[in-house]
């Protein structure tokens, strides 16, 4: 019975990855021929000498072949008379961060490449913390171009001696280091003649011996529920994987959260009936009683899982569209989906040095600590306990993008009574009382473009019919609220952040809320719209600038075309035209009777 | 404690997905090409539910080329397991005439990319099955399990949705659509020695049997029916071969073999010196043209 090993391999762009695995399945006549000859056909194409080029095995997009380097996750599959293996080979680039996570999360094991005349380099450092933050335990360090090195051990030792010392910080993971030419193919397959020195095993022997499966501690028994399946009256069974421990017909089980009892009755282990179900098994168990028990619960045999809402996770951030902090997402952890905020961002990790920095900002690739919050108590497990029920993800809610991977450090107790209220009067509740579906109405376009006399005009108006509205107001806001606010950049973009949270609140209130701001920046209406969510309405008054300036009703245009105001919008400082608003207006040559009546019909679909 | 062999980790991984996207999406299909990887899957969706019956539907694009044992092994084992088996035919491009001998590369893009779109926009599909392998192709070696296809069923390839751990986000936008692979991680081998271990049913064209054949650019070619154009010069042999992979006949290349057990052909594949998608006779047209189909909407 041959086992599985996936592996990734990783290491900065040259440091030839794709030639080691090109190497390895060349050098076990594990490649089939016709790609071998078609391997020759390109490697002449691409190469002067007609050598081959192993990498050309690998790079399997277009893009990346016209490119050199490998922008995204490849799997390759092999196998020796001792085990099959599966090789995600992923990018070395910073920029492609996330992609290697992607590989990481999928491996038992790393395979990280180092270049012998370069030495441990800051990509070395920062691909071993990713691959130990994903759960990777095993770390093979290749010292690849041995060759060039002219085969020295002790070029060798000084390299294997910092990464000793650098391993430390990593109390979990084990460690191996190998000197290899990949291109030559010294320590891949069969130990090298060149490198005497090295007493160690070659690469893929190695691999072969790894261990696999350790588990030092006596396991409960976890199944996060799948699937419920209820195909008649009479059978009723949780379908799932078992991500811990072993489970025997007849024995007694717990379902949580809702902590209730039952014996099991039947078990199918992919699709067969069975006495045992063991670690990994998908399977389908029935129980002997009625109980409650959906996708999202976890049976377990005797631990009382902790149960909490609010997390320390460490997070990967993969989105192009950066964090924001208060703002809602799917959280996906076990099979359990579940509303999810980050309400606090504790820190940054420098992902190359390991240090921790002050985060304002969180971009793509970027990783952090923070509080996540999840509108209920759910199961969960320290990460580095179980990856099944400590894993997470978080998923935009109006992009669908998987903006973020995460893993539980701990439960936070409640101490600063950061606990989000579910009331029992829900904004759905609230807006059939006042007969009406709550929105904010986001007026955006240059000063002079009507915003402010649209808005009102459109609250009259509304309200004429009936509908309950608030309109907020740039100046009314500042005196008040925001009267601690100036206009730097940073205290601009916080003005912009609570009067969304304000219109947000309206709208839980059930109100339909008008906002007049210039808000000239797309990426303050994007947070604007994240914190608002699907009440949020964009709406564009695309007056052009000349005819804006030609009304200058407050004189302000005047006075930033000599100079007196800085930074005025539309003069000397930018305006970034909305590229999809949900609603788009000119008013130069409309009444505003004409423009209001005109936004009535637009809106139809909004209210 | 018991530890899984490599193929009960794949059977696990595979049903954790089939079970994720009936629980999570919306309308799913099941693809079923009738070829042993559709065998396959068909296998691991009835395990999956077992006692119940899989949760959605399994469907066929048939192009009217297939080989006539395929059709009648699909009616056969539709009627055989009872599970809902939708077939749908691109009659436009039936009625225009298009076939695989004057049209070339524009008959695989009418008769099966434009079928399958037209098919899952008439029933409204938000999630398809497919069996294709990462191990297949140097373009899929790159896909995703969930891989993402917007309104005009099309593949960014430079913008894949990061899928971590096993926590499959199956949030898709109306008019979006998933194309899910539970048998990305298998490879042939594994295919072959599951279908030996489940003793799986498959099309008995994967079979050595003497069969009429011709020999056309390297490929051997079945002659399935009296449709079969011959080019000058060529004569319908009988020879004894079997197909690795299967699709419309006059497009897939057979190869002379003796194998006409399980054993013995999982004993030829072990030992194979071509991989399979080298008798599949559209590959060949250019480096890359597996992917440039994806982009448009191929499976």
């Amino acid at each position: 019975m041959k086992e599985l090993l996936k592996f990734i391999t990783c290491g900065s762009v040259d440091d030839g990855k794709s030639t080691l695995i090109g190497h390895m399945l060349y050098d076990s006549k594990l490649i089939f021929a016709d790609q071998e000859r078609a391997l020759e056909l390109e490697s002449k194409v691409g190469s002067t000498d007609g050598a081959l080029d192993y990498s050309l095995l690998l790079d399997g997009l277009m893009a990346e072949r016209e490119q050199g380097i490998t922008i995204d996750v490849a799997y390759r599959y092999f196998t020796t008379s001792k085990r099959s293996f599966i090789v995600a080979d992923t990018p070395g680039h910073e920029e492609y961060t996330r992609n290697m996570a992607v590989g990481a999360s999928f491996a038992d094991a790393a395979v990280i490449l180092l270049d012998a005349t370069k030495g441990v380099l800051v990509q070395t450092r920062r691909h071993t913390r990713i691959c130990s933050l994903m759960g990777i335990q095993d770390f093979i360090f290749i010292v690849n171009k041995m060759d060039l090195a002219e085969y020295q051990e002790s070029v060798f030792l000084s390299i294997e001696k910092e990464l000793k010392q650098f391993i430390e910080i990593f109390p979990h993971n084990t460690m191996t280091v190998i000197p290899v030419s990949a291109t030559v193919g010294d320590n891949i397959t069969k130990a090298s003649e060149k490198m005497p020195w090295y007493q160690g095993l070659p690469l893929l022997s190695y691999l072969e011996e790894l261990e696999l499966n350790r588990s030092g501690k006596e396991e409960d028994f976890i199944l996060p529920v799948q699937r419920v399946s209820r195909p008649n009256h009479t059978f009723r069974g949780f379908q799932g994987q078992v991500e811990e421990g072993s489970l025997r017909l007849g024995e007694e089980i717990t379902v949580y959260p809702s902590g209730e009892h039952a014996k099991v009755a039947r078990l199918l282990a992919a699709g067969a009936d069975t006495e045992e179900i063991v670690k990994g098994q998908p399977v389908t168990i029935c129980l002997d009683k009625e109980i409650d028990c959906s996708r999202g619960c976890v049976i377990t045999k005797h631990q009382v899982p902790e149960l909490e809402n609010m997390f320390q996770v460490t997070m990967l951030w993969m989105d192009d569209a950066p964090l924001v902090e208060g703002k809602e997402y799917i959280c996906k952890l076990g099979t359990k989906r579940i509303p999810a905020r980050i309400v606090k961002i504790e820190y940054k990790i420098d992902v190359n040095s390991g240090e921790q920095v002050s985060a304002e900002r969180v971009m793509k690739n970027e990783i952090i600590v923070c509080t996540l919050l999840t509108t209920e108590k759910i199961v969960f497990r320290q990460f580095s306990e179980n990856k099944a029920l400590g894993g997470l993800i978080l998923i935009d809610r109006i992009t669908n993008m998987t903006s973020a991977c995460g893993v539980v450090e701990r439960a936070i107790k409640h101490l600063d009574n950061l606990s989000w209220q579910v009331t029992d009067i829900t904004k759905e509740l609230r807006e059939r009382q006042l007969g009406q579906k709550a929105a904010t109405l986001w007026f955006t376009g240059l000063s002079g473009s009507g915003k402010s006399t649209l808005a009102n005009a459109l609250e009259i108006k509304l309200t004429e019919m009936g509908k309950h509205t608030m309109l907020l107001d740039g100046d009314n806001i500042r005196l008040g609220l925001n009267r601690d606010l100036g206009f730097s950049e940073e205290e601009r973009r916080e003005n912009i952040r609570r009067i969304a949270e304000v219109a947000k609140l309206m709208n839980e209130a059930g109100l339909i809320v008008l906002t007049a701001f210039i808000s000239p920046f797309a990426e303050d209406r994007e947070m604007a719209r994240s914190i608002i969510g699907d009440d949020f309405v964009e709406i564009y008054i695309s007056t052009p600038v000349e005819e804006c300036e030609r009304r200058d009703v407050k004189g302000l245009y005047k006075r930033a075309r000599t100079g007196e105001l800085q930074d005025f919008t539309g003069i000397s400082s930018p305006y970034e035209v909305p590229v999809h608003p949900d609603i788009l207006l000119d008013t130069s040559h409309d009444t505003v009777e004409r423009s209001v009546s005109c936004l009535l019909k637009e809106l139809k679909e909004f209210l | 404690m018991k530890t899984l062999s490599h193929l009960d980790k794949l059977e696990a991984e595979a049903i954790y997905i089939i079970r994720e996207v009936a629980a999570e999406c919306e309308k799913p299909v099941m693809l079923y090409s009738i070829g042993k990887d559709s065998s396959v899957m068909l296998h691991l969706a009835l395990k999956a539910f077992y006692p119940e019956m899989p949760p959605f539907p399994f469907l066929h694009i048939d192009t009217t080329w297939k080989f006539k044992e395929m059709t009648q092994f699909r009616d056969r084992k539709a009627k055989e397991l009872g599970i809902n088996m939708l077939v749908y035919t691109n009659e436009e491009g039936v009625k225009a005439g298009i076939n695989p001998f004057d049209h070339g590369a524009s008959y695989t893009d009418i008769m099966k990319t434009q079928a399958l779109k037209q098919a899952l926009n008439h029933y409204g599909f938000t999630a398809a099955f497919g069996g294709g392998r990462r191990d297949e192709e140097k373009s899929r070696a790159k896909e995703r399990i969930f891989s993402f296809r917007n309104a005009e069923h099309a593949w960014d390839p430079k913008n894949q949705r990061p899928e971590m751990w096993k926590l499959y986000n199956t949030q898709i936008n109306k008019g979006e659509s998933i194309r899910v692979f539970p048998l990305s991680n298998w490879t042939e081998n594994d295919i072959w020695q599951y279908i030996l271990r489940e003793n799986i049913d498959i099309v008995p064209l994967y079979f050595a049997k003497v069969r009429p054949v011709v020999y056309r650019d390297g490929n051997i070619i079945m002659v399935d029916d009296d449709r079969m154009r011959l080019f000058p010069g060529e004569e319908i042999q009988m020879k004894k071969v079997r197909f690795r992979t299967l699709g419309c006949y006059p497009l897939t290349g057979g190869i002379e073999s003796d194998a006409d057990t399980l054993e013995a052909i999982v004993e030829e594949t072990l030992g194979a010196v071509n991989s399979e998608r080298t008798s599949r006779v559209i590959d060949h047209e250019a480096t890359g043209s597996m992917e440039r189909r994806k982009r448009e909407g191929y499976f």
